[in-house]
């Protein structure tokens, strides 16, 4: 297990050298140049000179390169154009909520999406199984940002019950308060992130459920099952202790790969509710081409995406018996 | 057609994405009204028979807002799909048959693309490029051809083992020859079905990233830009962006069920089983 997990830990470097590459070729190549993008129309062509050789751009770009790299490999992801600090300070302040809302919105969508697949998987070709997939189809189907207008006008804005915009405290934070003996500060900050939460993990549910159904599908129809039958076990142990055991093992590794997914939702469901995280900060430094802080920000949300997977492939390794990684 | 009744996933979706693709493309004849045409007398007006779907804050007809919108979302989707699948299909089709270093190279590049969440390298696209219709097309473009290349390069391992390929070979075909007239009808069923349902993934994405004010630049109406525009409105007249979404999603379901219709018909062992693991879904 220690050697699969340094070996998977030794296979992250080439592809995340790959994606500093691709990310770094297309801001700094194609994006055009940053000092132009600093001093706008007003500077002077010899301001401008002197800019560009401060931020190496009169260099090779090989030597961009290095010079990138050899920050990168510090922890240097360089000096936001705009935001008056660097690009490491703007990723970290943000990135706990962008997290929050993920790892909130990820088990919302567990909690709906693998009932709702065993649900319509044991009633196969029944009325509960059509309505489920019927709700899966449609959640797959509806846009996130969508969904959460929906969600707002009707619970903020029709009904009042829960905020539009903002975030309360740290979720971490707010049950540490809830220790000191002050419940308020966690329900202020749950009710910040029903609505985000729910909004973005309604999709992946729906997602959840028919990798769920499907993977119990074919499940129940191996001969174990017909073994457990046969030896006398009631439904609900052999749905709950045989099937389901197998039948979530490729589920986990799907619901690893959907992280991704989820969090391209969460960059548009952080627009619609103000949510201050990593997303809105995309989107702020794309519209001004603050090129440090895209290059932070993307390589950040890589970053998680690939320790997500290598997380779940981990856990596959230890969970299953049957997998052994030589 | 019995087949075809035996499926309403097809029917449905099929039937949806028929409808809204007409439309689109005889927006001129179907409605009476210029994409500009204000009348301020009747803004945020609710649908009636003078305007089917209402109007926007300036009056506009939102009928044909959506009409024309439709051509940009479906045609951007269309386009961008399109050119993944060519463009994966010949990566995957070299990749797979020729093998060696040049395999090795293109799954690397492969697995460096899959590593982004794919709305994130669509960001990153738009963020180099700018925004505009061409630059969501190559974004979205290199957002789905891993999608492709994947599928194609593991049918085509498969098929090069199979003895035909080696009879083909022993008669002296050309490997272009054989790529194109043995090997590319076996991966023509997979790709279809592919493009399809990636469709419906490109027109949230394209929708998403245009609501963001990232994607397609006003004053071009497309739904999603249309549906962020309506957001401002969300006390006073929550109708613009509910119809803009509806819209969204009546035409991805369209395209999904239909996919998923056509997985069905072309793959009959996998009629039980759900959608397949490794999509590469934008922001569902």
């Amino acid at each position: 297990m220690i050697g699969y997990t340094a070996r998977r830990l030794l296979l992250m470097i080439p592809m995340l050298f790959g994606i500093v590459v691709l990310v770094f070729v297309m801001l700094n190549v194609i994006g055009g140049d940053q000092a132009l993008v600093l001093l706008g129309q007003e500077g002077t062509p010899e301001q401008l000179e002197a800019l560009r050789r401060e931020l190496l751009l009169d260099q090779p770009l090989s030597v961009q390169f290095a010079a990138y790299i050899g920050k990168l490999v510090q922890g240097d992801l360089g000096y936001s154009l705009f935001q008056s600090q660097s690009v490491f300070e703007a990723v970290s302040g943000r990135l706990g909520a962008t997290l929050e809302l993920a790892i909130v919105a990820l088990l919302i969508a567990i909690l709906i999406g693998v009932p709702l697949g065993i649900l319509a998987a044991i009633r196969h070709g029944r009325i509960s199984d059509i309505l489920a997939m019927l709700f899966a189809q449609l959640g797959i189907s509806m846009p996130v940002f969508w969904m959460g207008i929906l969600l707002m006008f009707l619970f903020a804005v029709t009904l009042d019950w829960l905020p539009a915009i903002g975030r309360g405290e740290p979720l971490l934070v707010a049950i540490v308060e809830l220790f000191r003996g002050d419940p308020g500060v966690l329900l202020d900050s749950l009710a910040h992130l029903a609505l985000p939460a729910i909004t973005l993990g309604v999709g992946a549910a729906a997602i959840i459920s028919r990798l769920v159904r499907s993977a119990m599908l074919d499940t129940l129809s191996l001969d174990f099952v017909r073994t457990a039958h046969a030896k006398g076990l009631g439904p609900s142990r052999i749905t709950l202790a045989h099937v389901l055991r197998n039948a979530l093992l490729p589920v986990a590794s799907m619901i690893g790969l959907r992280f991704g997914a989820l969090l391209g939702g969460a960059v548009l469901t952080e627009g619609i509710f103000g949510w201050p995280g990593l997303g809105q900060l995309s989107v702020a430094a794309i519209n001004q081409r603050d090129i440090p802080l895209i290059q932070g920000v993307v390589l950040t949300f890589a970053l998680m995406f690939a320790l997500v997977n290598l997380i779940v492939d981990l856990a596959y390794a230890a969970i299953d018996p049957r997998i052994r990684y030589d | 057609m019995r087949k075809l009744l035996r499926n309403p996933s097809l029917l449905i979706g099929g039937t949806i994405v028929v409808v809204i693709v007409l439309l689109a493309i005889a927006a001129p004849w179907v409605t009476t009204y210029q994409l500009e045409e204000m009348d301020m007398r009747n803004r945020f007006s609710l649908p009636s028979a003078e305007h089917w779907l209402g109007t926007d804050n300036f009056g506009r007809d939102l009928w044909t807002r959506l009409l024309y919108g439709a051509r940009i979302s479906i045609g951007v989707a269309v386009v961008s799909v399109g050119l993944a699948a060519i463009i994966g299909t010949v990566v995957g089709l070299a990749s797979g048959y020729f093998g060696g270093l040049f395999d090795l190279i293109v799954s690397r590049i492969v697995d460096v693309f899959l590593g982004f969440p794919p709305l994130i390298m669509a960001l990153t696209v738009v963020a180099a490029l700018g925004p505009g219709v061409t630059n969501l097309m190559v974004a979205l473009t290199a957002v789905f051809w891993t999608e492709y290349a994947r599928v194609v390069r593991a049918i085509t391992l498969s098929q090069r083992e199979i003895d035909y390929v080696a009879a083909a070979q022993a008669v002296g075909a050309s490997w272009a020859r054989i790529l194109v007239v043995h090997i590319l009808p076996n991966c023509l069923g997979p790709i279809t079905v592919l493009a399809t349902l990636g469709i419906g993934t490109a027109i949230v994405a394209e929708s998403g990233l245009s609501f963001l004010g990232i994607g397609v630049e006003p004053p071009t109406p497309t739904w999603g830009w249309t549906l962020s525009y309506g957001m401002r409105f969300l006390r006073a007249d929550p109708w613009m962006s509910t119809i803009a979404g509806l819209c969204i999603m009546l035409t991805v379901l369209g395209f999904n069920l239909f996919g998923d219709g056509l997985r069905d018909l072309l793959d009959p062992r996998r009629v039980t089983s759900g959608r397949r693991g490794r999509r590469t879904a934008i922001a569902d």
